[in-house]
């Protein structure tokens, strides 16, 4: 699991981070804290989806459950078979 | 009574919260006609005082122009004061249709159609044109219009960094299954004043079979050699397959706006955009008034010419004196100043010299990066420069920002 929540974070830092990504971590929240809004909210959950092979449902795809790299990560291994 | 104390006091508190960020809006009242030099009031209730305006989007100084004045006059008494119909069921003149062919040849491109505003034709261009299937893919600091013209479509939304290609390409990679992939970037960028890189733009959206939107509000009468816009700048005049832009900036500055570009693309607005088919089109006063803009950006360009000329001047002075600019080559100079008070303050010491400029800062700008936006117009003779380059040297000192670097500077006034 611990590979995942890296390759999470690394794509957060390299999509969304222009400066100051030393302060981003596993617990930071993204979407409440404004690095990412509902826009980019979509190509991560597309990110997910190709690289893991998985649907995630709309209902299930809310901002709460994007809202740190730890909380993708549960919604992920929901979903990883 | 429906709206009682309740729903007053919430509705107060909430601009008691506005005023006490320090971002409560207020309007100065101008007592003349729209040009360099203006009569203004502020604060409200105050002497007029006499200003020199470097804040319009007058680029091409054609907002009081006489021609065009006696053109809308002409269009007043020969076509009448408003339609009272929306266009497809009484509220096209021939003026109307004459003005989308005469935009279509300045653009360069196959097809056009007007909307009240080009805020109304973001609003209408994406809903109309796609669909569950499609995506598009926009720069992250285009205008406010087109992300609320994106929210409106089903299309699913994704965003790349500002101006950097590569991480466009990645999301055209990224999409590569959508039905349409549509990329969306402004010409200009009204905050920065610097431009889309459209002749790469324009190669990635060929090599990944991509649609490419520019909203060229910014720049349509005076970017490029003859003014067509930044497709002309960066030589890919014709390959643009969407064109948006407004006749409320360099286009004689009054409103309205338009959709230009492919022939069907087009058409479907026509048939499908809803502030197209529900709202009245541009009133024939301005229609006129902006037909007379076109033509006398078609029989010369004088005007974008001197429009260069005095950026270069205003850019050169503003270097020399030790203000920190952003790079570019547009009207648009942003003199940064970081500290969103210092840009009040700033912006309220130069209209004591005579000068309007208005201080940007966040959530206009990105945090840490206010600034006083100035804009050149043709409109501007080099006196109104000097006058105004010898108050922004006054007030420079004054503040001790001159010759600085950003960290001086935030180390000064904070961030």
């Amino acid at each position: 699991m611990d590979e995942i929540k890296d390759i999470v974070l690394q794509y957060i830092i390299a999509e969304y981070i222009e400066e100051g990504a030393d302060k981003i971590s596993y617990d930071t929240p993204l979407i409440s804290g404004g690095i990412i809004d509902s826009f980019s909210m979509v190509s991560l959950k597309r990110f997910l989806e190709n690289k893991y092979k998985i649907s995630i449902p709309d209902n299930k795809s809310t901002p709460e459950a994007f809202d740190s790299v730890n909380k993708i990560c549960v919604l992920i291994r929901e979903f990883v078979k | 009574m429906a709206y009682s104390d309740k729903v007053r006091n919430i509705y107060m508190e909430q601009l008691n919260g506005i005023r006490e960020a320090g971002i409560f809006k207020q309007e100065r009242f101008i007592h003349s006609s729209q040009a360099a030099d203006i009569e203004v009031e502020f604060p409200s209730g105050a002497a007029l005082k006499k200003v020199i305006n470097m804040c319009a989007n007058n680029y091409l100084g054609l907002s009081s122009h006489p021609e065009v004045v006696k053109a809308a006059h002409e269009g007043l008494d020969t076509r009448g004061y408003g339609m009272s119909s929306v266009r497809f069921i009484c509220g096209t003149q021939d003026i109307h249709r004459e003005l989308e062919r005469k935009v279509t040849e300045f653009l360069g491109t196959e097809d056009t159609i007007l909307f009240p505003s080009c805020m109304d034709a973001n609003a209408g261009v994406f809903e109309a044109l796609l669909a569950e299937q499609d995506v598009v893919i926009s720069d992250r600091l285009v205008h406010a219009s087109i992300i609320d013209g994106i929210r409106l479509c089903k299309a699913m939304r994704d965003i790349f960094k500002h101006s950097d290609m590569k991480h466009l390409e990645s999301k055209l990679q990224l999409h590569a299954d959508k039905r349409f992939k549509m990329v969306i970037t402004d010409g200009v960028f009204s905050m920065d004043g610097d431009t889309a890189k459209l002749d790469v733009m324009v190669a990635l959206c060929e090599k990944y079979d991509a649609l490419l939107l520019v909203d060229d509000s910014h720049a349509s009468g005076f970017i490029g050699s003859t003014g067509r816009g930044t497709h002309e700048k960066y030589g890919v005049l014709g390959k643009i397959d969407i064109i948006t832009t407004t006749f409320g900036k360099g286009l004689g500055g009054a409103s309205g706006g338009c959709v230009s570009g492919r022939r069907e693309l087009v058409e479907m607005c026509r048939q499908k955009a809803r502030p197209y088919l529900f709202s009245n089109t541009i009133a024939p006063v301005v229609v006129s008034g902006v037909l007379r803009v076109l033509d006398i950006l078609s029989a010369s360009t004088e005007r974008r010419d001197k429009l260069e000329k005095n950026t270069e001047f205003w850019r050169k002075g503003l270097t020399e004196t030790g203000f920190i600019l952003k790079e570019g080559d547009t009207p648009i100079i942003p003199v940064m100043l970081f500290n969103a008070k210092l840009s009040q303050d700033v912006s309220r010491a130069l209209y004591d010299e005579g000068i309007y400029a208005i201080g940007f800062f966040f959530p206009v700008v990105p945090q840490g990066q206010a600034r006083i936006r100035t804009q050149i117009s043709a409109g501007h003779e080099i006196h109104h420069l000097e006058k105004a380059l010898d108050a922004f040297t006054k007030v420079g000192k004054k503040f001790n920002i001159l010759h600085k670097t950003e960290q001086e500077i935030t180390e000064m006034y904070g961030t």
